[in-house]
């Protein structure tokens, strides 16, 4: 049986806001008054995206955002590291240079009082061991995102488990994103390569075979003995981007799971997403008794920018709204209470 | 992912040294959802009504700071932020003539998470501003 009090808490990542930002239309103080106005009182942000001046953007820079954290009540919760191993022309860096990055933005982290840092894929296992103890001296977590095409069975994966397992440090460990639950072939993507010329009966195609979950990596030469044009190769590339797991795969790492990010691509006038089952994912969150942050992530913009206005705005307040359903805050819970014995789920 | 916003609209000006027209500028974004050191910043490449400016013609202002396109490999103190307008502006002795001029920029950035380079195109129409 499903356990139905936990202690899960909504945020925003403002990821979900780079259309807005990137133009300009949104301020980085906008974007917290606009999550805090939600009720998603945990903050994600990704220094290299929103932070002007980035890697050294001056205390002047932390006390604002210090106290805008105080003024709009919300916290810190993640911030996101990138790390360039292909900063310098015509060679890799090497572990001791990758290391280093990742203090820089562990102590970024620190600085703006985040408790969880996503590590992105890319960061090779040496690293995160080579970390872990700063980490746990700073008290902060670094996360592995674990971001489709990859899951918890994938070879890169599993040689940083075998270092998590073996240090059994409490800053190690993943940071899921829920855009590795795709269960059936997002719209905003078939709409916009339709748009962009492939043929409907190419599209079909893509979209039956990734709904039943299938053969997606047979699409490509499938598309290509088809005379598919690029727009057509290119659906068929992007089928094999996206992944349908089992949600419950995250139960047994669930000790290592501190954070969530919450992707999505379209939140329906219904009020659901699209493409990714919250319906199914929120219950294993639950059973699991995982008690971090549900985390929007909106990725919708990219593929519906060439002709409609984006609002991720609304998109995330719909997000939201959803959460706050799936997580029984609409039962007449409390939105700031799930420590004192937990919400119910319908 | 922003390929679209990549030419800035109402910037293509020509540039005056003195009392010589010395080449034009524009404005322009990186394609990308953060920022990027410049020495990931592999190319900037301008067309304009047909023409590529040579790479050796081609330099980069970003928030002040102006780099030789053959110099941003080297440049790892300076980033390109996301949604910055930077300035790209090309040597061409006369500049470009009054009116309408078809632009392409092409991007090339070098994204460690991804095997091959990324980065993006953008095309548009602009009206040279005085």
């Amino acid at each position: 049986m499903l356990s139905t009090a936990h202690q899960i808490k909504r945020g925003v990542s403002f990821y979900s806001y780079q259309e807005e930002c990137f133009l300009k239309k949104m301020s980085l103080e906008d974007c917290v008054s606009e999550a805090a106005s939600i009720g998603a009182s945990g903050i994600e942000v990704i220094p290299e995206q929103s932070i002007s001046g980035y890697p050294d953007p001056g205390e002047g820079f932390y006390r604002t955002w210090d106290g805008w954290m105080q003024k709009y009540g919300t916290t810190t919760v993640a911030t996101d590291l990138f790390l360039d191993t292909k900063r310098y022309p015509g060679r890799v860096m090497t572990l001791d240079e990758m290391t280093e990055s990742v203090r820089k933005d562990l102590d970024i982290a620190k600085r703006m009082g985040a408790g969880n840092v996503r590590a992105i894929i890319n960061t090779p296992p040496e690293v995160m061991e080579a970390c872990a103890s700063y980490a746990e001296k700073l008290g902060l977590k670094l996360l592995l995102e674990v971001h489709a095409p990859f899951h918890y069975e994938h070879p890169w994966v599993i040689r940083h488990l075998e270092v998590m397992h073996r240090l059994q440090s409490p800053a190690l460990g993943f940071m899921p994103d829920m855009g590795t639950f795709v269960e059936r072939f997002p719209r905003v993507m078939s709409d916009r390569a339709l748009r962009d010329g492939a043929r409907p009966h190419f599209v079909e195609l893509a979209v039956e075979t990734y709904n039943n979950h299938g053969d997606v990596h047979g699409l490509m030469d499938t598309f290509n003995y088809m005379g598919a044009n690029p727009v057509e190769q290119g659906i068929a590339r992007l089928s094999t981007f996206l992944t349908w797991n089992d949600p419950r795969g995250m139960l047994e790492h669930m000790p290592l799971i501190h954070h969530i990010q919450a992707k999505f691509y379209e939140m329906t006038d219904e009020g659901v997403e699209y493409s990714i089952p919250y319906n199914k994912i929120i219950p294993v969150l639950i059973e699991g008794g995982y008690n971090g942050y549900l985390s929007s992530e909106y990725e919708g913009n990219r593929h519906i920018q060439d002709i409609f206005e984006v609002d991720s705005i609304d998109q995330v307040r719909r997000q939201h709204r959803m959460f706050e359903r799936l997580l029984g805050e609409d039962a007449g819970a409390a939105a700031g209470a799930p420590a004192q014995g937990g919400h119910s789920v319908r | 992912m922003f390929d679209k916003y990549m030419i800035v609209e109402d910037t293509l000006r020509n540039v005056v040294t003195g009392d010589d027209v010395t080449g034009f500028q524009l404005g322009v974004r990186l394609p990308y959802y953060r920022g990027l050191g410049l020495s990931m910043v592999e190319d900037v490449q301008v067309t304009v009504d047909g023409q590529t400016a040579p790479a050796s013609a081609v330099s980069l202002t970003v928030h002040g700071n102006t780099y030789k396109l053959a110099d941003l490999p080297e440049v790892f103190d300076d980033r390109w932020e996301m949604g910055e307008i930077a300035t790209v502006a090309v040597d061409r002795p006369g500049g470009l003539g009054r009116g309408e001029h078809s632009v392409a920029v092409r991007e090339r950035l070098r994204i460690s998470y991804m095997p091959v380079p990324g980065g993006g195109a953008d095309q548009k129409v602009l009206t040279l501003r005085d």
